[in-house]
């Protein structure tokens, strides 16, 4: 065996060991999910997988796990669809139209800091301010929050994004008379849509996924699914396996989205970082 | 994300100038949103929370009773056992996840990178933590570390250890979330290792190979030079998501066994939600804040000085 044959064997070791590492707390709890209570209580390695769980979580009386999950889903795409619009314009506006240079970056250093502020903290401010405004526990209240809060990473994402347009299509879209939106909706977005799609994608996991904010930012009717998820754990006695199931339900998004948007989420979060 | 502010607004490269619109209505419609959000959901909460910082508020029958207190509350920052455990304990946790996260990571990117197949599997295993929610990550471990059926307990009885009782004991509780925080982010360093990893100019290494450089002198002398910018962009990057924990620690520990967890935005949320102290709270908020802007400068100058040198 040549030394780096060797060598690549063990890297396939090692690396199968840390991909075991990692799926297998995930499909434990997925298997939870489908075990009873006394079954996990116990330890059994082996057990009959039951539906009881999932069917408990979903269409129980006592269960809002139905429509926590629409809570997200409305949360999740409308707190997108602004954050990207809002930040894709602006990335253009700011990096490719005539400001005077402090504006952007005063602009963008605000946004640094704000992206440093823990949630909690930025809860804290919002639901003083959302409550005098009676937004408290409102769809509004927790969109606009989301929004605000994935937007400094859209503006930064899609100024990446679009810097990348070359300034020859531009210059000759506008001597073909383009300008302003016409140029922007015509020209620029099929350009950038795959930018468009990975800082989608990211803004829709990171809103999903939002938990200290929404936590206190909503009340029964308006809680999202990890807010139901704690509620779950912290039962007075606490269902695990019904935990697990919700659990297993919630990461339902994140397994679709890897396997249809694994290429954009790779972009998305390697190039905000490094470029 | 963080490191871009400088590179966006740099000039394009010299002698060649930017063809740029001139329609001052599209160029503020287009920011406008974006402005409108920042200054109304990011400008406005903060100076109020500022406001609220100096006040007493009390709900009955919702209208806000605000008494004024003028500083009380910052001067009971520095006398509140909650905060100052929650400070070291922040820190603490920050540098051992972050520091754990760097070096798995490097090591799995590097990995990733000398083999030729699999490639695309790997990454997409690896990927998973990030996108599972942070409180799904919570309970996942609680689960996996219960005393009586978690799973670790489960493996290390088959090697003969007794159970331990990962989250109840305070001298393993830390230690546990840290762990769970590795588990959890180490697949984003990896991935941003990966992509440095994989733009580091190719004829560099040959050369070395040529010079008859070892695999572990071009490990030392080569590629973690090289990597530098990638290693010190990855580590603020982590350092500032690692200062923000809050839901791993909501459902492992809750802060606790009494504050061996207790990390600063636990206290917040303790003080200003469950206990309701809004005021107080707020006061924890902007000292965060502060800290946060102070810790801002400090890494820009620090960018500064290594640029001038």
């Amino acid at each position: 065996m040549t030394q780096t044959s060797r060598g690549r064997a063990i890297a396939y070791v090692v690396l199968t060991v840390v991909a075991v590492a990692i799926v297998i707390p995930v499909l434990w709890i997925i298997a939870a999910g489908f075990r009873t209570q006394i079954s996990l209580l116990m330890g059994d390695v082996l057990f009959t997988p039951v539906l009881r769980n999932f069917q408990e979580v979903l269409f129980s009386k006592g269960s809002d796990f139905l429509d926590n999950y629409r809570n997200s889903i409305i949360v999740g795409g409308l707190s997108t669809a602004i954050c990207v619009l809002a930040g894709t314009l602006a990335a253009w506006s700011l990096e490719r139209l005539r400001w005077p240079r402090w504006v952007a970056h005063v602009f963008l250093a605000w946004a640094l800091v704000f992206q440093m502020i823990p949630p909690v903290a930025l809860a804290s401010a919002w639901f003083t301010m959302e409550r005098a405004m009676q937004l408290d526990n409102t769809f509004i209240g927790l969109i606009l929050a989301h929004a605000t809060l994935n937007l400094p990473m859209a503006v930064w994402l899609m100024a990446v994004f679009v810097r990348d347009v070359p300034d020859e299509l531009v210059e000759a879209a506008r001597i073909d008379g383009a300008s302003g939106p016409t140029l922007f909706t015509r020209i620029v977005l099929p350009i950038i849509a795959p930018g468009l799609a990975a800082t989608t994608v990211l803004c829709f996991v990171f809103s999903w996924n939002e938990f200290a904010v929404a936590l206190n930012l909503t009340n029964k009717g308006t809680a999202t699914v990890p807010v139901a998820i704690a509620k779950f754990a912290q039962d007075f006695e606490i269902q695990y396996t019904q935990m697990a199931a919700a659990a297993a339900l919630s990461i339902l998004p994140a397994l679709v989205l890897l396997l249809i948007g694994q290429r954009y989420i790779v972009k998305g979060l390697t190039t905000g970082a490094i470029k | 994300m963080s490191v871009t502010s400088a590179s966006m607004t740099a000039e394009a490269p010299a002698g060649v100038r930017r063809p740029r619109d001139d329609d001052p209505v599209w160029r503020w419609v287009a920011f406008g949103p974006a402005l409108l959000l920042m200054l109304a959901m990011g400008t406005l909460p903060l100076i109020n929370l500022v406001f609220t910082s100096f006040h007493d508020v009390a709900w009955s029958g919702g209208t806000a009773q605000w008494t004024f207190r003028g500083l009380d509350h910052y001067g009971e920052l520095s006398s509140d056992p909650l905060v100052s455990a929650g400070v070291v304990n922040t820190i603490v946790f920050a540098l051992g996840a972050v520091v754990g996260q760097l070096v798995l990571g490097f090591v799995l990117a590097l990995l990733v990178s000398r083999i030729d197949r699999g490639q695309v599997l790997f990454r997409a295993v690896f990927i998973l933590p990030i996108l599972i929610p942070g409180i799904v990550i919570g309970a996942i471990w609680k689960l996996m570390l219960n005393f009586d059926f978690g799973l670790i307990n489960q493996a290390i009885g088959l090697l003969g250890i007794g159970p331990h009782d990962w989250l109840g004991d305070a001298g393993t509780a830390l230690l546990s979330v840290i762990v769970v925080d590795i588990w959890h982010w180490t697949p984003f360093c990896f991935l941003l290792f990966l992509a440095g990893i994989e733009s580091l100019p190719g004829d560099v290494f040959e050369a070395s190979r040529i010079d008859g450089a070892s695999p572990w002198q071009e490990f030392w002398l080569i590629t973690v030079p090289l990597m530098i910018p990638t290693i010190a962009v990855t580590f603020a990057f982590r350092l500032v998501l690692a200062f923000k924990v809050f839901d791993e620690v909501y459902l492992l520990t809750g802060g606790g066994p009494g504050t061996a967890t207790e990390v600063i935005s636990f206290t917040l949320y303790q003080r200003f939600f469950t206990e309701d102290r809004v005021g107080y709270g707020a006061a924890i908020s902007v000292a965060v804040i502060f800290f946060i802007c102070l810790l801002l400068v400090a890494g820009l100058s620090m960018r500064r000085l290594g640029r001038a040198q």
